[in-house]
């Protein structure tokens, strides 16, 4: 089922000595996602990344919001960059999809327009005495996971299958519309018949299910969500995607946005207060996963570690699927292993 | 007369065969080159033509020639290379073919745009979506146009400009034949399957001949062809393999979504790859849609910018069957014409 | 509960799996020349109910061959029947019947209480 572009799409990915770029939105919903990436390159991979202290959020919400102007914006890039100049790293590994259409965005900018690449370095100079070198590679880090998935599927304990039925996994994907609609060239098959997710899927036994609204939004889009009023425009675009997903009977969505990552679980549950149901035929929903969480399981790491327990709908019978090994109790214990409170009600319905 | 009396022409195609009959008429010796194993160019591609559904294969038919004491062709000839020393020209391939001329006759005749290229219609990804060449070969096999799965088609959209008038494709200008050639296969489809709905996307109807209108008409009132102003935006693979498509309306101004069980684009005409390589060691020109440029858009169409190279056919822009046809007496009307002005002035 | 009553905002996509031929099969089987409509306006230019109310005869047109018949039962109550649209039309169709017919369709389907 998966479709292969017609479109090659020769992009470079680093592969090694990375500066880790964090995003807001995975930190703060989905905490365990960039400690279990973190710990795949540094400790499975053997590969060198580092995650600065120092840095901060990228403002993208601000900007596409229009409250951070773009010359803010783009001396709060320079800043990134001189952090990364100071470490001595030229390859730029970024956690969010706005963050990587930001970044590019303000390449292109300096590209285009070298004078305002001067007054960057000029705002940042005068605001923090800082100097940067323009980045050699920009890479999102789902491309890394890309770069690697077949490494990853020779260290996997788990694969991506439905060990109920000896079948491959149904697994849906959305993109971030910033990973490749703005720069088609930036993106791993272009932006229409995008490959980054399908082709790790497959890589590590699953298969990936095309449906009509793949294109489609998630309905994000900041200033839409952001403004009560607005949601259910916003939240309406999420409909327009489970409805087309729902005939295939997936059995999870993987994203590479940590927004969509976060609207795709969270406005499942949204969905089933106004209307009363959901798009899975069951209470739960469809289990929404990053490609670093799928990785992680893959690999093995404690669901409870990686922190699944804080999707909305719930892992747990996609973990049954895989015949994953782990343990129910430990779901709500925090890292002293201490008990942290539960939800009322797992899933979208009660 | 004077010894002077080769002619070059490349490109076998309906083009260079009906000048290379003119001319070889007229008695200059003629060396007529095709780059293919036989003759007959795109047309070969073609099932019927419009606007009168005669099959393409009486054209070919028609124009076709036979060597004779005039008349040499040259088939796997691909001419890539044209200088001039010594008052004559010198034609070669990348091989080891040479061929000398007086005069040449460029009849290149056309590309067709790679619809791939424009990934959001998916062709090569769903099959379901096929081009109008495509469709040409399933009418021409004599079957009917079935869907992957073999079945009947209830619902077939067809797509204009897919590859022309479109800055994404490179392709700015229009081709011309597309639009009639969507009406034409529209009626077609239905003669195939008479209860199958055919939508045709647009964004202008470009229908420009003598007798196209009334094949629009005959369209919409014989065979319930409906026409939608809009251009598509993207086509997904739903679950039956059929195909979900996306247009606005624009005639009410709003967005529309519809399912299709078949796509046909209608993929536009190009410029040869290979007219760069040709315009190398010499002074033709090509325009800025990569054709050969004319040394007058009105009264020297035929004329190349390089003195002694003429031009026949779609090689000029995209050109319909009877256009290429008159095209082609044309410029040998002006190659002869040519040669007598050269034999007053000596 | 109140945080989670979002409007539903309608979609604006017109969605042909959704069409309500009831209206336009019962046109075109008793005035085929209705198929030709290119949409051009001419009618609409000259429509005496047109250039004094919101009446627009070729949006009427257009949304019955779209399968979007909500809404038009008291729209099409506007048409004074003046005939200019016929006069106008460059595809030579029989506009006033046409209306004739949608009002007549509208009528029956509103007895069986259909629409």
């Amino acid at each position: 089922m998966m479709k292969n572009s017609q479109v090659t799409v020769t992009k470079e990915i680093a592969d090694d000595n990375y500066f880790y770029l964090r995003s807001c939105i995975r930190q703060n919903f989905f905490p365990g996602a960039e400690k279990v990436f973190l710990d795949i390159l540094k400790n499975k991979l053997g590969k060198n990344i580092i995650d600065n202290a120092n840095h901060i959020s990228c403002t993208g919400i601000g900007y596409h919001s229009d409250i951070v102007p773009y010359e803010t914006y783009q001396a709060m890039v320079a800043r990134q960059f001189a952090l990364m100049t100071e470490q001595g790293l030229k390859n730029a590994a970024v956690s969010c999809i706005t963050s990587y259409g930001g970044y590019n965005e303000v390449m292109k900018t300096w590209k285009e327009f070298p004078e305002e690449e001067a007054k960057a370095r000029k705002n940042l100079k005068n605001a923090t005495g800082r100097r940067f070198e323009i980045p050699e590679n920009i890479s999102h880090s789902c491309d890394i996971i890309y770069k690697f998935r077949h490494d990853i599927a020779e260290l996997a304990q788990y694969k991506l299958i439905n060990k109920q039925t000896g079948k491959p996994l149904r697994i849906v994907d959305h993109i971030g519309c910033h990973y490749a609609k703005i720069f088609p060239e930036k993106g791993i098959g272009g932006a229409e018949q995008n490959t980054v997710l399908s082709a790790i899927v497959e890589a590590w036994g699953g298969q990936s299910v095309d449906y009509p609204e793949r294109r489609h939004c998630c309905g994000f889009g900041f200033r839409h969500y952001l403004v009560k009023n607005n949601r259910s425009y916003s939240i309406s675009n999420s409909k327009k995607k489970f409805e087309s997903m729902e005939p295939y009977c997936p059995d999870m969505i993987i994203t590479n946005c940590p927004g969509c990552n976060m609207f795709l679980d969270k406005w499942q549950y949204a969905l089933a207060k106004i209307e009363g149901k959901t798009y899975s035929g069951d209470k739960n929903g469809i289990p929404v996963l990053s490609y670093e969480e799928l990785a992680g399981l893959v690999l093995g790491y404690n669901p409870w570690d990686i922190g699944l327990q804080m999707h909305q709908v719930d892992v747990e019978p996609l973990l049954k699927k895989m015949r994953f090994d782990y343990n129910p109790d430990e779901k709500y214990l925090d890292a002293g292993g201490k008990f942290m409170g539960q939800p009322e009600f797992t899933g979208c319905l009660p | 007369m004077t010894e002077k009396r080769n002619i070059a022409i490349i490109g076998a195609g309906i083009a260079g065969q009906e000048a290379a009959s003119v001319l070889a008429g007229l008695g200059y010796k003629v060396t007529l080159l095709e780059k293919q194993e036989r003759m007959g160019g795109m047309l070969n591609k073609w099932s019927k033509l419009f606007p009168d559904f005669s099959s393409s294969q009486q054209i070919l038919d028609t124009v076709q020639v036979s060597a004779n004491k005039n008349l040499s062709v040259i088939c796997n000839a691909d001419i890539s290379s044209i200088t001039k020393e010594n008052g004559r020209f010198e034609l070669s391939d990348n091989s080891s073919l040479k061929v000398y001329a007086d005069l040449v006759l460029l009849a290149t005749g056309y590309n067709l745009f790679d619809a791939t290229l424009k990934e959001e219609y998916g062709y090569g990804v769903f099959e379901n979506v096929i081009t109008s060449v495509d469709f040409e070969k399933v009418h021409k096999s004599g079957k009917k146009l079935t869907t992957l799965l073999g079945k009947e088609p209830r619902r077939v959209a067809i797509i204009h400009c897919v590859g022309s008038r479109d800055a994404k494709s490179g392709n700015t200008y229009c081709s011309k034949v597309c639009c009639i050639t969507g009406v034409k296969q529209a009626i077609e489809v239905t003669r195939m399957w008479p209860d199958c709905e055919v939508f045709n996307f647009y964004m202008d109807l470009r229908l420009y001949g003598s007798k196209y209108d009334s094949l629009y008409l005959e369209a919409q009132k014989h065979h319930k062809v409906q026409f939608i102003r809009g251009r598509l935006s993207e086509i997904s693979e739903r679950q039956d393999k059929g195909l979900q498509l996306k247009a606005e309306d624009t005639l009410q101004g709003r967005p529309l979504r519809m399912n299709a069980d078949i796509v046909i684009l209608l993929v536009g005409m190009e410029a040869c790859e290979q007219n760069a390589d040709l315009c190398r060691n010499n002074t033709l020109d090509l325009d800025e849609n990569r054709f050969f440029k004319s040394k007058n858009i009105h009264y020297a169409r035929n004329i190349s910018t390089q003195p002694g190279i003429f031009m026949a056919g779609s090689c000029i822009c995209p050109m319909s069957v009877n256009e290429t046809l008159e095209s082609s007496r044309s410029a040998a009307f002006l190659v002869d014409k040519s040669f007598r002005s050269v034999q007053v002035e000596e | 509960m109140s945080q989670f009553d979002f409007l539903k905002p309608k979609s604006r996509q017109i969605e042909f799996e959704q069409f309500d031929d009831r209206i336009l099969t019962f046109v075109l089987e008793r005035e085929r020349s209705f198929l030709t409509c290119i949409s051009c306006g001419g009618c609409t230019a000259t429509c005496s109910a047109g250039n004094l109310t919101s009446f627009n005869i070729r949006k009427i047109g257009l949304s019955l061959r779209r399968g979007s018949i909500n809404d038009l039962s008291d729209e099409i109550q506007k048409c004074m029947f003046c005939g200019k649209c016929t006069l106008v039309c460059p595809r030579d169709i029989n506009i006033r019947n046409v209306v004739l017919l949608i009002k007549k369709r509208i009528a029956q389907l509103e007895s069986e209480k259909t629409l």
